[in-house]
Parts: structure tokens; C-alpha cells; sequence
């Protein structure tokens, strides 16, 4: 009993000591993070969703805890390490890297500065200090399928694609198979522009695909080029791509996908100022909400609506997985049984198209 | 009111001047820029010109300046040959993307193999490359009197689609789980072009400085040099003296292609690493830039070279500061008119500006 009390008086005594160094240690300095952007924090999509999303991180963590840093429009390659090697030698302690092409700059970088946390998107190396984290976007392309194959009357839906890498296929071949469920004459037409950001290349394959009898365009690329142009075919529709893009709802933008970081960010940083950070690899989707979709509008009709949404809740509730078989290569051989569900090894590095789909992946 | 009056000689003195005037005019403009955006211009400027060269980390970011301006240098030098004859090589662009897919090729062709000889051979295969592509609007200009500018511009466009076929198709990256990409050949130690990375000496900076004096000695110590320069300054005096304008045009095509593809080269195989689709990112079009800003001298080259790296290095500095954090656009708004006050206070080198009285207007 005495024993017991003594043990509990030091551990209070202990508690209380570190308590104030502890504060001490971080009332001081600011936990300062880094981000790099391939694009311009304007660009109305991809960096500009990361953009905001850190913007949220800073409001929840408060800018008394923390710096924020940034620099956009960075090449991909020696520019980037540069910028990322700058970041941390002016003290930053968590970098995140939001392009794909930021990979072995990233891994480069972090091998210099063991103290100092990376974070990168959308890529597969990893480090001690290096966690990489990426969204199910397929999931919020399966809700857009089965959208696109309803409002389609030509029964032609054109595909933007931007670098053909598997996060680009996996959604392709989501949106598809949910398309062809609901609306069996459906047909794909793919352009792939080979840039995640290109206002010009994106409004010119838009028209490309309109003049090929496409009325409803999906795209995988960030500008809202795609959506303008549709808006002045006319009876032409679209999605927000990674930002909502809601100046062009309520069409030709009938919906979106929305990526929603901010959560994550203000995870990791917390991890990073409670010392708790470790190396990750985040795969999330509708359910954890680092996939949104954006308000359907009432140019859909309430029965698609009800059924999109009836989707999502299915999604995220984990009772439906878009990958669900029976479901067959584009060369006609087996794939999934009925009822077997894809695994992450195979969406990750995913490099095929489903039957139906035509034309190659480019390579 | 303002006169202009064309000077009987250029004028020494403001040849010289001029890029010093230029810089100070673009201090005080970017400044007043800066302020209009509610930044401290004193420190946006301190940022950009003073904090890569003796700030805390100048260390670090000198010999990247380095790295940043090599592949400029060496593009640049080749280009300033065919614009001082007038041969307008615009597509070094596309020479350097082919110059490094030639050289990888070999690299990675030799994979894994560890050999004295790779990286010699790489470099031969990426000067021929750039060489190459440099010869079809060469040979087709010579043969058929097409406009180099638009041939050599639009083969930018053919290598840019042939870049992505490479990084998607057969110089993909085995075990790079289908993602496009060539292996990182910096991490090769037979290919690789990095001698020290932490100071950023790469062969590319030696070869640059080599193009350099090999140019300068060209230009005034040579009879190939002088041609050039006569043919650019009197095509008809050069044609009377019997320069044969197909074989320069061939050789100016040539070296800047070769240069260029060298450049692409060295690039690929140290700081870029590998060929990825997003490899190539200006250099070939803003070495049109350096060309001129350095007068299309060599010594000059190096300089322009020099202090755009600065712009750039310090630009992004002042970027990612949070007490500045200065937009992207405000960046290069700002190396913008550099050049525009370069090209405009290049007026004082011909004209001199008289004050005249009594006009009425």
C-alpha cells in the first residue's frame, strides 16, 4: 500500500516536471510545414484542392502552433529537390509533396534530413521518413459512371485522361463498369492529353471528343477548361475534377469529385507536434471523407440522384466495393469471379482496361 | 522633348553598362511591384539576389546555381553561333530531349553492367542525337530552302511525343509497378554524370565551360568564326568572299543540335535522374533568352546563364518564405522585365538620347 503511493507520488512528480518542459519545448517554436505544388494555387483543381485543404490544416491546428510554408508551380525533377532541400534547411519539419513526379526527389531529399518528415502523394517509396498517401478516387469515379451512363443520349461518354499511370486506368475502368451497368450500349472514348495540367490540351480534347459525339466528358486533368468548353456546346455535361468547380454548376458541372486532404494534413502534422509521427502508407477513401463528392444538381433526374447517392452511402459504409466481380480483362480473360472484390495489390499498380473498353493504354 | 540619334559606332561604354542598368531598373520596378502587393520590396529583393549567394545557405544553393545553369550555358552557346550568322535554331528544345533519350538509351541499354566505357559512350550518343535531330531542318533548308525556325520548332513537338513513348514504353522503369519512368540512372554508378553533388559539379558544368572558351576562340581567333560573323552582319559581302552559306547553316545546325543534345544528356543522367515524361522543362527556350541577354558573346552567355539561375533559385526563395511567400506569377513577372529593360536600355548602345528645346507638339 505504501509502496503503491510512493510509485504514484513519483509518477505525479515525474508528470509534473516533464509537464512544463514539454510545453516549454513547444510553446516556443512553431511546428513548420512545407508544401510543394506542381501547379499554381489558382489552377482550380488538383493544387488548388491541397492548397485549401492546408489552408484548413492551419485553422484547426491554429497559426499559433503552426508555420505554413508553400511554393508553387515546381517543376518535377532537379527544381523540386531544390525546393524541397530549401524547405528544410529553412526548418521545416514535415514536407508534403503533392505530384507524383515529386517521387525520387522526395526520397532523395529525405535521405539528407533524417529529422525532418516527407510526406508524398500519390507515389509507392516510402522511408523512415517518408510516408506516402493517396485517395480512392475510383470510388467517387464509380458514382460518376453511373451518373454518365444515364444522362448520356448519344451513348458516347469522352474520357479526358491525363498520364496514363494506374491511378488514371483504375478510374477509367470504374467509371466504365458502373456506366455499362445502368446503360448497356454505353461507350467510352478516351483522349490522353500526357499532362496532369494544360487549359489548351484539355479545352482541345474536350472539343475533339464532343465532335466525336461525346455529351457527357469525365476528365482526370485539374483545369476547368474541359467544363467550359461544354458549357458552350451546349447540351453537354461535366464534373469538377479534385476541386468542386462549382461556378459551373448547376451545368454543364452536375456533380464532382472533391479531394479532401485536410483531415490528413492536420493528422500528420498533429503527429509531427505530438511526436508520434510514423512512416504510412494511406490508401482513403469516400467513407474516411478524403474522397468528396460534390452536390449532384437537379439537371440529373431524382431517380439517377437517388441512385448515385444510394451508391455512395454503399461505398462508404464498406457494403460495396466498386471492383466487384464478375468482371473481365479488356483481352477477354478472367479477372474477378462473381462476387470476388480486387485487391489493393492490383488497383495499385493496375494496368489493364475491363472488357468493353477500347483502344490500348498508351505505352 | 526626347530625341533619339543613331550613333556613328555603338557605344562602348553602354555595352557594358546596360545589363548593370538593367538589373538596378528591374530592382527598383520589382520593387515597387513587390510593395503594390504589400511585401517588404527591400527584403523581396535581398531575397532574391543576396540570399543564394551569401545568405545562411548559400552553401547549398551555389552549387546549384551551378546545376541550374549548366544545361543554359552549353544550349545557349551553340544557339548564339547560328543567330550571330542568322540561322535561327528554335527547336533545342527537342535536340535536348532526344540528345538524352540517345545517351540514356545507351545507359540503360548497359544496365547493370559497371564499365569505364558507358558513360563515354552515352556522351557521344547524346551529342549525335541532339546532331541529328538538328539536321533535319538542316538538310531540309539546304536541299529545299524550308524555314528552319518553323522546322526546328515544330520537332520540339515530335520529341516531347517521342519522350512520353520512351517513358511509357520501352525505357519504363521494370520494377517501377507500371508507373512511367525510366530506372534512375543517377544511381548508376557507371552512367551517372554527377562527379560531386554537393557541389554541384556535374560534366555538364565542365562541359559548359569548355563550350565557352572553345566558342570564344572560335569567334575571334578563328576563320570559321569570322564567317560566321560576316554572314550574319553582310550575308552578300560573306557570299562575295566565298563563304558557302549551305555548309554553315549545317554547321551551325549542327553544334548547337550537338551542344543541346550533350546538355540533355548530362541532365538526364545526374540531376534529373531518369526519362520521365515531364523531363524536358524550357531550358531549350529559355536559353534563347540567356543567348541574347548574354549579347551572343560566350563570356556574356556564362553571365546571362549566371544571373538567371539567380532569379530562379532566389525567385523560389522568396517564394516559400513565410514572411514574403511572393506568388509564382510576381516571379516571373519580375524576370520578365529583366529582359524587357535588358532589351530596352540596349537602345542607349546605337542611339543617344538628345534633349532637344522648343518643340511643339
Amino acid at each position: 500500500m505504501q509502496k503503491r503511493t510512493l510509485l504514484k507520488g513519483a509518477v505525479a512528480a515525474l508528470a509534473l516536471a516533464a509537464s512544463p518542459a514539454f510545453a516549454e519545448s513547444h510553446g516556443g517554436e512553431k511546428t513548420k510545414v512545407g508544401f510543394v505544388y506542381v501547379g499554381p494555387i489558382t489552377d482550380g483543381g488538383w493544387t488548388q484542392g491541397h492548397h485549401h485543404s492546408a489552408t484548413e490544416m492551419l485553422k484547426e491546428l491554429g497559426e499559433d502552433n503552426v508555420e505554413m510554408v508553400y511554393q508553387e508551380n515546381v517543376a518535377e525533377g532537379p527544381d523540386s529537390e531544390r525546393v524541397m532541400t530549401q524547405m528544410a534547411l529553412d526548418g521545416a519539419d514535415i514536407i508534403f509533396t503533392t505530384s507524383f513526379g515529386f517521387m525520387d526527389p522526395t526520397i532523395n531529399v529525405a535521405a539528407k534530413f533524417p529529422d525532418v518528415k516527407f510526406e508524398h502523394a500519390t507515389g509507392y517509396k516510402t522511408a523512415p521518413n517518408v510516408s506516402v498517401y493517396s485517395a480512392r478516387f475510383y470510388e467517387g469515379r464509380a458514382i460518376q459512371g453511373t451518373i454518365a451512363g444515364q444522362m448520356t443520349k448519344s451513348n458516347v461518354v469522352g474520357y479526358i485522361g491525363s498520364v496514363p499511370i494506374p491511378e488514371v486506368i483504375r478510374g477509367i475502368n470504374s467509371a466504365y463498369i458502373h456506366a455499362k451497368k445502368v446503360n448497356p450500349d454505353v461507350q467510352f472514348k478516351i483522349v490522353w492529353i500526357y499532362d496532369w495540367l494544360d487549359p489548351a490540351k484539355e479545352a482541345d480534347a474536350a472539343k475533339v471528343l464532343i465532335e466525336q459525339g461525346a455529351d457527357v466528358i469525365l476528365q482526370h486533368t485539374d483545369s476547368t477548361a474541359p467544363l467550359a468548353i461544354a458549357k458552350e456546346a451546349g447540351n453537354v455535361i461535366g464534373f469538377g475534377q479534385a476541386s468542386d468547380m462549382y461556378e459551373y454548376a448547376p451545368s454543364p458541372r452536375v456533380s464532382s469529385i472533391i479531394d479532401n486532404w485536410a483531415p490528413y494534413y492536420t493528422a500528420r502534422v498533429k503527429a509531427v507536434m505530438d511526436g508520434t509521427w510514423e512512416t504510412t502508407n494511406t490508401w482513403d477513401g469516400i467513407g474516411p471523407g478524403m474522397v468528396g463528392i460534390g452536390e449532384i444538381t437537379d439537371a440529373v433526374p431524382a431517380d439517377v440522384k437517388a441512385q448515385a447517392e444510394e451508391m455512395k452511402a454503399a461505398i462508404a459504409a464498406g457494403t460495396y466495393h466498386p471492383f466487384t466481380g464478375p468482371l473481365k480483362k479488356q483481352d477477354g480473360s478472367d479477372w474477378l469471379a462473381e462476387g470476388e472484390v480486387a485487391d489493393d495489390g492490383t488497383l495499385a499498380g493496375m494496368n489493364f482496361y475491363v472488357e468493353g473498353i477500347e483502344g490500348d493504354i498508351p505505352q | 522633348m526626347i530625341r533619339l540619334e543613331k550613333r556613328a559606332q555603338p557605344s562602348k561604354v553602354w555595352t557594358y553598362a546596360t545589363p548593370l542598368l538593367a538589373v538596378v531598373l528591374t530592382m527598383l520596378a520589382g520593387g515597387l511591384l513587390f510593395a503594390a502587393l504589400g511585401k517588404d520590396p527591400v527584403l523581396a529583393i535581398r531575397t532574391i539576389f543576396y540570399e543564394p549567394l551569401f545568405g545562411q545557405h548559400a552553401s547549398f544553393y551555389l552549387p546549384q546555381l551551378l546545376v541550374k545553369a549548366a544545361p543554359l550555358v552549353l544550349i545557349a552557346i551553340g544557339l548564339s553561333l547560328g543567330f550571330r550568322a542568322g540561322i535561327w535554331n528554335i527547336g533545342a528544345e527537342g535536340q535536348y530531349i532526344i540528345g538524352a533519350l540517345c545517351g540514356a538509351g545507351v545507359g540503360l541499354a548497359f544496365y547493370p553492367t559497371e564499365s569505364v566505357l558507358i558513360f563515354p559512350l552515352m556522351v557521344i550518343a547524346g551529342g549525335l542525337g541532339g546532331w541529328a535531330w538538328a539536321m533535319i531542318p538542316a538538310i531540309l533548308k539546304t536541299r529545299f530552302g524550308t524555314n528552319e525556325i518553323l522546322v526546328s520548332l515544330m520537332l520540339v513537338y515530335v520529341a516531347e511525343k517521342l519522350l512520353i513513348g520512351m517513358s511509357l514504353g520501352l525505357m519504363k522503369n521494370p520494377e517501377g509497378f507500371g508507373f512511367p519512368g525510366s530506372r534512375n540512372l543517377a544511381h548508376y554508378p557507371s552512367a551517372t554524370s554527377w562527379i560531386d553533388q554537393s557541389l554541384g559539379l556535374h560534366w555538364g558544368v565542365a562541359a559548359a565551360l569548355i563550350a565557352v572558351i572553345a566558342a570564344y576562340i572560335l569567334l575571334t581567333r578563328h576563320m570559321l568564326g569570322f564567317n560566321i560573323r560576316l554572314a550574319g552582319q553582310a550575308p552578300r559581302a560573306a557570299r562575295f568572299s566565298g563563304v558557302n552559306p549551305n555548309r554553315l547553316v549545317v554547321f551551325c545546325l549542327g553544334t548547337s543540335g550537338a551542344l543541346a543534345g550533350l546538355a540533355g544528356l548530362f541532365e538526364v543522367a545526374g540531376p534529373t535522374g531518369s526519362v520521365t515524361d515531364s523531363f524536358n522543362v524550357g531550358y531549350g527556350f529559355t536559353a534563347i533568352i540567356v543567348a541574347f541577354l548574354g549579347r551572343l558573346h560566350p563570356v556574356g552567355i556564362l553571365l546571362a546563364a549566371l544571373l538567371m539561375s539567380l532569379t530562379y533559385i532566389g525567385g523560389g526563395i522568396a517564394q516559400s518564405q513565410s514572411e514574403l511567400q511572393l506568388p509564382a506569377a510576381a516571379i516571373q513577372l519580375f524576370q520578365g522585365m529583366l529582359l524587357f529593360f535588358l532589351l530596352a536600355t540596349d537602345l542607349l548602345t546605337n542611339y543617344r538620347l538628345r534633349l532637344t528645346r522648343g518643340a511643339t507638339a
